[in-house]
C-alpha cells in the first residue's frame, strides 16, 4: 500500500489504560499484592470467591485513585457505589469482575501531552474507575488443559479511559509515557509494561480526512511496551487503510498485536458487547468522598512534573531541556529539589544531575533512589569548585568517584586527603613556572617578539605539571611574572 | 413478561449452562411466572427515590492495607477439581 495514500485518512484513537495499584494487599481482600510469587499462594478465601465470603474495600485503593484524579484535574465523584460486572471466565472465580459503573472515582480531565504537529495538547478523559484484576491463564502447547493462577485476581486496577483525542500513534506513546510519569510520580503504580503493572488497549478506527463521523472502531490488546503501543496502532491503521481502500468493511472487533510477528489476530467479535448485565454491588456499601478526606489526600500529593518543569525553567532559570530531565522521575526531582536548598547555583547543580550523575547511573545500570551520595555530599561538591577549591575536571573525574566510593566523607576533606585541591600557593607554582619557561628557552623568546598568544601553551604546560589542580587566575599571574623576569 | 426461545438460548448461553431441548418449555414457563410475580414492583411509584444500593445504609466501610488471613497454598488447592502442585487446572479455553 502507497504511504501517500496514509494522508488522505484521519487516525482516531482512544486509550484504556490499567494501572495496577501499588497496595501492600488487594482490593476486596487481604491478601499480598505482589508479582512474581509461586502460583496460587497470594489467595485468600475471598479471592477463591468461597460461598459466603464477602469483600471488603481496601481505603488506600480509594486514596491511590483519587490521586490519579486530583493529578489530571478530574472532578472526583462523592458518592461511589461499586457494581458487579458479569461474565463467565476461569480467571475470575467469582463469576463478575467487581468494578465502578455509573459512578466512577473521577470524571472528566485530562493528560496534556507535547506533540510535534499540534503542539501543546491535552487529551481528554472520560473516567478513571477503580476496578479489580483477573487472575493469569497459561494456555500451553503441550498441555491439555489451561493452568490458572489467581495471585492477580483481586489486585486493584485504576482504569484511566480517554477521550478519543488522540491523531497519530506518536500521540498515543506519549499518552502512556505521560501517564506512566504521572503514576510514577504518585507512587501509586511501578509503571512497569513489560510485567503488566502498565497496560494500554487502544480503540482505533480512520475516517476521510476532514470527515467528522468515525469509522468502525477496532480494539487492540496486549501492548507491553510503549513502543508496541506505537507498533500495533501504526499496523492497525495500515491494515484499516488497506482494507477500505479494497472496498471492504472494517468490523468492530478485538484484535490482539503479536510484537514478535507485527500482525495481529482478531479476537472475537464484539456482537454481545452490552451483555455484561451490570447491577449494583450488594456486599460493599457506597464510598463518601467528604472534604476533608479529599483535602487530608490533597495535602500528601507531590508537586507534579509539569508543575516541577515550570518551577525549574522559571524559578531556578534552567533551560528546558534541563528542566525536563530533572522532572523525569521523582527520585530525581526529589533529589534536584533537595540539592537546590542547599545551593543557590542552580545551573551547576542541573549540570551534575544531567552530567556526572546521569553517567554515573547508566555505568552501573543503577536509578537515582539508589544513588550513594546524598544532596549534602553534591552541595559540598559543588560549593568547592564554586570557591575555587577544586576545578571541575578534577571534581567530576576523580572527586566525585572518590565521593562515590566514600560516601560518609566530606568533599572538602576528602579532596585534601587525595591532594586534589588547587594550588594557590604561589611559592608552589613559581616553582613550576620557572621549570616550565627554563625548557622552553625559544617559546619564551617568541612570546617576547610579540607571539602572546603562547600564554595558552604555557599554562597548558603548568596544568600538565599540576594535574589540573592550579587556580587558574593564580596560575596566568604567576606565568605572566615569571615572564617578565625571564627576559 | 413473556420469554421467547430465542431469550431463553440467550441466558443459558451467558450463564454457561446446557439446555436439554426437552426442558425449553418447562423453563420458559417458570421465568415467565418469576418474571411476572417481580413485575409487581412496576406498580409502585419511584418517583424521586433514590435507588438503594446497600441495605446496611452504611457507608465507608474500609479495610486498612495489611496483609493478612492469606490460605496456605494446599488449602486453596484443594477442594479444586483438577489441579498439579502449583495451579488449578481447567478445560483448555482460547480467546
Amino acid at each position: 500500500m502507497g504511504m501517500q495514500n496514509r494522508d488522505q485518512y484521519e487516525i482516531v484513537v482512544g486509550l484504556e489504560i490499567h494501572a495496577q495499584l501499588a497496595t501492600e494487599s488487594k482490593i476486596y481482600a487481604a491478601d499480598a499484592n505482589l508479582y512474581g510469587n509461586e502460583p496460587n499462594t497470594n489467595v485468600s478465601v475471598i479471592t477463591l470467591a468461597h460461598p459466603g465470603t464477602m469483600p471488603k474495600l481496601n481505603k488506600k485503593v480509594m486514596e491511590y485513585a483519587i490521586k490519579m484524579g486530583l493529578a489530571c484535574q478530574s472532578n472526583i465523584t462523592r458518592l461511589n457505589i461499586f457494581c458487579r460486572k458479569n461474565y463467565f471466565y476461569p480467571d475470575s472465580p467469582k463469576g463478575f469482575q467487581l468494578t465502578q459503573d455509573k459512578t466512577p472515582i473521577c470524571v472528566g480531565g485530562k493528560i496534556d501531552i507535547n506533540t510535534p504537529t499540534r503542539g501543546e495538547i491535552g487529551i481528554r478523559l472520560n473516567r478513571i474507575h477503580i476496578e479489580e484484576d483477573a487472575g493469569k491463564s497459561i494456555h500451553q502447547a503441550n498441555e491439555k488443559d489451561t493452568l490458572i493462577d489467581l495471585n492477580r485476581a483481586g489486585v486493584p486496577l485504576i482504569e484511566i479511559v480517554t477521550e478519543p483525542d488522540i491523531r497519530s500513534s506518536e500521540e498515543a506513546a506519549a499518552v502512556v509515557t505521560e501517564v506512566r510519569k504521572i503514576v510514577r510520580f504518585l507512587g501509586i503504580c511501578d509503571g512497569n509494561m513489560e510485567e503488566g503493572s502498565l497496560r494500554c488497549d487502544a480503540n482505533v478506527s480512520i475516517m476521510p480526512r476532514g470527515s467528522d463521523r468515525f469509522g468502525n472502531k477496532v480494539e487492540l490488546k496486549n501492548m507491553n511496551s510503549i513502543r508496541n503501543v506505537k507498533n500495533a496502532i501504526d499496523h492497525e491503521v495500515d491494515r484499516q487503510i488497506q482494507l477500505v481502500e479494497s472496498g471492504e468493511k472494517i468490523i468492530s472487533e478485538t484484535r490482539t498485536y503479536n510484537p514478535n510477528t507485527g500482525e495481529s489476530q482478531g479476537m472475537r467479535t464484539k456482537e454481545e458487547l452490552n451483555d455484561y448485565r451490570y447491577f449494583p454491588e450488594p456486599d460493599l456499601s457506597p464510598v463518601e468522598v467528604k472534604e476533608e478526606w479529599l483535602e487530608q489526600i490533597r495535602k500528601d500529593m507531590p508537586v507534579l512534573p509539569a508543575e516541577l518543569k515550570v518551577k525549574y525553567m522559571e524559578e531556578y532559570q534552567l533551560p528546558e531541556y534541563d528542566a525536563s530531565f530533572l522532572s523525569e522521575t521523582r527520585a530525581i526531582s526529589d533529589f534536584f529539589n533537595e540539592l537546590c536548598q542547599l545551593t543557590t547555583n542552580y545551573k551547576a547543580a542541573s549540570n551534575w544531575m544531567m552530567g556526572p550523575v546521569k553517567s554515573w547511573l547508566n555505568e552501573q545500570g543503577a536509578d537515582m533512589a539508589t544513588f550513594p551520595l546524598t544532596a549534602t555530599r553534591m552541595a559540598e561538591l559543588i560549593s568547592l569548585i564554586n570557591d575555587g577549591k577544586v576545578n571541575f575536571t578534577i571534581a567530576s573525574q576523580q572527586l566525585f568517584k572518590a565521593m562515590i566510593a566514600e560516601p560518609e566523607t566530606s568533599a572538602e576533606k576528602l579532596a585534601k586527603k587525595l591532594k586534589l585541591t588547587v594550588q594557590k600557593d604561589s611559592g608552589f607554582l613559581e616553582e613550576v613556572v620557572d621549570e616550565i619557561l627554563k625548557s622552553n628557552p625559544d617559546k619564551v623568546k617568541a612570546y617576547h617578539n610579540g607571539k602572546k598568544n603562547l600564554i595558552g601553551m604555557f599554562m597548558g604546560e603548568l596544568m600538565k605539571e599540576t594535574k589540573g589542580k592550579a587556580d587558574p587566575k593564580t596560575a596566568k599571574e604567576t606565568i605572566l611574572k615569571k615572564l617578565e623576569q625571564h627576559k | 413478561m413473556k420469554i421467547d426461545k430465542d431469550t431463553l438460548h440467550k441466558l443459558a448461553h451467558l450463564a454457561r449452562l446446557e439446555l436439554r431441548e426437552e426442558d425449553g418449555p418447562g423453563m420458559m414457563k417458570d421465568l415467565e411466572e418469576i418474571l411476572t410475580w417481580v413485575e409487581q414492583l412496576n406498580e409502585i411509584d419511584t418517583e424521586g427515590v433514590e435507588p438503594i444500593t446497600n441495605m446496611s445504609f452504611e457507608t465507608n466501610v474500609f479495610r486498612s492495607d495489611e496483609v493478612k488471613n492469606q490460605l496456605p497454598h494446599d488449602s486453596a488447592l484443594k477442594n479444586a477439581p483438577k489441579k498439579d502442585e502449583g495451579f488449578f487446572r481447567v478445560p483448555k479455553f482460547l480467546d
